[in-house]
C-alpha cells in the first residue's frame, strides 16, 4: 500500500473507537515469533508514548487546540495501550530488557544508514554502539540472575559483545547535547529524530519503572546506571529537534512520524494477525494526519507542504539484522567520545565527563561487575566448554 | 503441543550467523570485556552486609497478648510469622486453585484428566485452611490481616505460579506443574509448622494442623497423578 500524506484520508478520527477486548488481544508468542515483531511492537509503544507527551504539552500551553489535541491524544493513548500489550507475560522484566536494547541496535543502525545528514548519522552511530554495550551487560545479568540466554530473545540477528563500554558512557549533562537540524533539514531527518527520541523515553521510563522490582542488589544498581544513560539520550536525541519549531509544526512532524513508522511496520510484519494491527493503525494515523493537516492550514495559515514536500513518505527504517554494518561501527568509532556537540578522540574527550563518571564510578562499575570474564556463549556461560568445570569449590 | 517455528534457539539462525555470532562474541570479549576480579561477589556481600530485615512480625493489638507476647518472646515471633505465611499461602492457594478451575473449564479443554469435582474440593480445603489459620492466629492475639515477614517472601515466591495458571495460553498440563510445586512446597509447610507448634507448647494447634497435612498429602497426590496423565496422555 502506497501512502502520501496528503492523499490518503485514513479513518476519521471520530470513528476511531476500540472495545477493551480489541486493546488486549492475544499477545505475540516469544518462542515463535520473530524479534522483529517485537522489535516493531516495542518500537511504535516508544513512537506512540511520545505523541502523547508531545500533545499533553501541547495542552498546557495551547488554549484554540485544547479539543483537538484531547482528542487526538486519547486514541493514541489507545494505540499504544494496544501496541504494548502485545507483549506476552511470559517476558521476564530482563527479557524485555535484551529485546529494547535489540530494538535500539537494530532500529539506530538503519536510522544511521538513512540519515543524509553525516552530523547526525554520526549522532545515531555513536548511540548505537552504545546500546550494543548494554546488550551485552544486559545479557551477561540475564545469564548470571535468571540463567538464560539472550539469544533466545534476540534469535541470531544480532551479535552480543562489548563495544564502549557502558561505564565510559556517563558524561557530564552539556556534552550529552547535539547541534539541531535546521528548518530546512530533510523530512527523513526530522522524523528520524522524533522516532529515537520517542524510543529513548520508552526504554528510559521502563528501567525507571522496573529497575526497582528487582531484588538482587547488582541488578538494581545496573537498571539505575543504564537508566542514567537512557536519561542521557533523551538529552542526546531531543537537542536533535530544531527548538525553534513551533507546536502546530512539532504535532505536524509527529503523525507524520507515525505514519512513517506504521507503514514500515505493515510493510515488513511477518505475522499476519499483527500484520493487520499495523494496517489498522496506520489506517487511524492517517485519519489523524488529516485531522492535523486541517489545523495547520487554519491556525498557521501555511502550507504544510513546507514542512512535508510533496507527501510521500522517506525511505523506511529496514527492520532486518544490521550486524555488518554494526560490527564496521564498533570496529572503527567505539574510541570516539564527545566535547560539548562536537565527536572527539578518546584523549580530546570533555574533562568534565571524564570528572563526572570518575565520581559515579568511584564505589564501583554494575555494568563491570555484572560482566567480569563473561562472554556470551549459546545456551548461556555454563555451556562453554573451554571454560574448564565451574563447581563451587569444596 | 506441537512442532512449530520456536526460533529461539541457534540451530534456527542462519548458518552463516551462527558461527560468526560465536568467533565474534569471543573475539570481541577477549579484546574488551572486563575482568572476571571478584566485584560480582563484593557488591552481593556489601548489601547482604547492610541489608535491613523485610519486615516485622507485628506487636500484638491486645494488652492480655502483649503480657503473653513477653513472656513468650521470640517463640511467640516465630510461631505467628509462620502461622502468616501458611494463612498466605492458603488464600493465595485458594485463587490458584480458582484460577485452575476457569481453565478446567473453558471449552477448548475438554480432553483433560483432572476429576473437577476434586479440584474445586481442594479449593474449599485451601480455604478451610486459611480459615483456620485465621482462627489460630487470633487465638495467640495475632492480627491475621496483617502480612508477617514470611507471609510476604511467600507472597514473592509464588508470583510465577499464578502467572503460570492465570496465562490462557498454557495447558492443564503447565498449569498443573505449577500446582504440584505449590503442593509440594505446602506439604513441607505444614510439616514444619506442626513441629513448631509442638515446639512451643501448642499441641491443640498441631493436632490440628496434622490433619491439615493429611488432606495437604492427599491434594499432593491427586495433583501429581493429574499431571503425569495429562503428560502422558499428550506423550500418547
Amino acid at each position: 500500500m502506497s501512502v502520501n500524506l496528503f492523499d490518503s484520508s485514513g479513518c476519521p478520527l471520530d470513528r476511531q473507537r476500540f472495545t477493551w477486548k480489541e486493546l488486549v488481544q492475544n499477545p505475540l508468542s516469544k518462542l515463535d515469533d520473530d524479534a522483529f515483531t517485537r522489535v516493531r511492537a516495542i518500537l511504535m509503544n516508544g513512537v506512540e508514548l511520545d505523541a502523547v507527551r508531545t500533545k499533553q504539552a501541547m495542552l498546557r500551553m495551547n488554549g484554540e487546540l485544547r479539543v483537538p489535541v484531547a482528542q487526538l491524544m486519547r486514541v493514541e493513548q489507545e494505540q499504544a495501550s494496544l501496541v504494548n500489550w502485545l507483549l506476552s507475560a511470559d517476558h521476564s522484566p530482563l527479557e524485555t530488557t535484551i529485546a529494547h536494547e535489540q530494538t535500539a541496535v537494530e532500529v539506530t543502525a538503519s536510522v544511521a544508514q538513512l540519515e543524509p545528514d553525516p552530523y547526525l548519522a554520526q549522532a545515531y552511530r555513536y548511540a548505537l554502539l552504545e546500546h550494543f554495550d548494554h546488550l551485552y551487560r544486559f545479557s551477561a545479568l540475564l545469564d548470571r540472575l535468571e540463567g538464560k540466554d539472550a539469544n533466545n530473545i534476540t534469535q541470531g540477528y544480532t551479535d552480543i559483545a562489548p563495544a564502549r563500554p557502558t561505564t565510559e558512557q556517563h558524561r557530564s549533562p552539556e556534552n550529552d547535547l547535539i547541534e539541531p537540524y535546521g528548518m530546512d533539514a530533510a523530512l527523513s531527518t526530522k522524523l528520524h529524530a522524533l522516532t529515537l527520541t520517542g524510543g529513548e523515553y520508552q526504554t528510559h521510563d521502563y528501567y525507571m519503572t522496573i529497575g526497582p522490582m528487582f531484588a538482587d542488589p547488582l541488578a538494581r544498581q545496573l537498571y539505575a546506571e543504564v537508566a542514567s544513560i537512557q536519561s542521557q539520550y533523551i538529552t542526546h536525541y531531543s537537542s536533535m529537534i530544531d527548538p525553534h519549531e513551533n507546536p502546530m509544526e512539532k504535532m505536524l512532524l509527529a503523525e507524520a512520524a507515525e505514519v512513517w513508522n506504521y507503514q514500515a511496520c505493515a510493510e515488513q510484519e511477518s505475522n499476519p494477525r499483527i500484520r493487520a494491527i499495523w494496517e489498522r493503525l496506520l489506517d487511524y494515523e492517517m485519519g489523524h494526519m488529516q485531522v492535523v493537516l486541517h489545523l495547520f492550514k487554519d491556525l498557521e495559515r501555511r502550507d504544510p507542504a513546507q514542512l512535508l514536500g510533496d507527501g510521500s513518505l522517506p525511505p523506511r527504517i529496514r527492520f532486518a539484522s544490521q550486524r555488518d554494518f554494526v560490527r564496521r561501527v564498533i570496529a572503527a568509532e567505539s574510541s570516539l567520545r564527545k566535547d560539548g556537540t562536537e565527536f572527539v578522540s578518546e584523549e580530546a574527550e570533555a574533562p568534565a565527563s571524564i570528572g563526572w563518571r570518575e565520581h559515579l564510578n568511584a564505589e564501583g562499575s554494575p555494568s563491570m561487575a555484572v560482566s567480569g570474564g563473561w562472554h556470551w556463549t549459546p545456551g548461556t556461560e555454563l555451556n562453554d566448554a573451554s571454560d574448564g568445570d565451574r563447581s563451587t569449590p569444596a | 503441543m506441537v512442532t512449530g517455528m520456536n526460533r529461539t534457539g541457534l540451530d534456527t539462525a542462519t548458518a552463516s550467523s551462527k558461527a560468526s555470532m560465536i568467533a565474534y562474541a569471543q573475539a570481541q570479549a577477549a579484546a574488551r570485556a572486563p575482568e572476571s576480579d571478584g566485584s560480582f561477589e563484593a557488591v552481593h556481600m556489601a548489601y547482604i552486609e547492610e541489608a535491613e530485615c523485610v519486615g516485622t512480625v507485628p506487636v500484638p493489638a491486645t494488652v492480655k497478648a502483649i503480657v503473653a507476647s513477653r513472656r513468650t518472646g521470640r517463640r511467640r515471633d516465630v510461631l505467628i510469622d509462620k502461622l502468616g505465611e501458611r494463612l498466605a499461602f492458603e488464600r493465595a492457594g485458594t485463587r490458584l486453585y480458582e484460577a485452575m478451575l476457569l481453565k478446567c473449564g473453558a471449552p477448548a479443554e475438554v480432553n483433560h484428566p483432572i476429576d473437577v469435582a476434586a479440584l474445586a474440593h481442594i479449593r474449599d480445603d485451601e480455604e478451610m485452611h486459611f480459615r483456620l489459620l485465621h482462627r489460630c492466629m487470633e487465638k495467640l492475639g495475632a492480627d491475621p490481616t496483617a502480612m508477617t515477614p514470611c507471609a510476604d517472601v511467600v507472597g514473592v515466591q509464588g508470583l510465577g505460579l499464578m502467572q503460570v495458571i492465570s496465562d490462557p495460553r498454557t495447558t492443564v498440563g503447565q498449569a498443573l506443574n505449577a500446582l504440584l510445586s505449590a503442593e509440594l512446597s505446602d506439604n513441607a509447610g505444614w510439616a514444619l509448622l506442626i513441629e513448631l507448634a509442638e515446639h512451643t507448647g501448642h499441641e491443640d494447634m498441631a493436632t490440628d494442623f496434622n490433619a491439615a497435612l493429611q488432606a495437604k498429602q492427599q491434594h499432593l497426590g491427586m495433583v501429581g497423578e493429574w499431571l503425569r496423565q495429562a503428560v502422558l496422555q499428550e506423550a500418547t
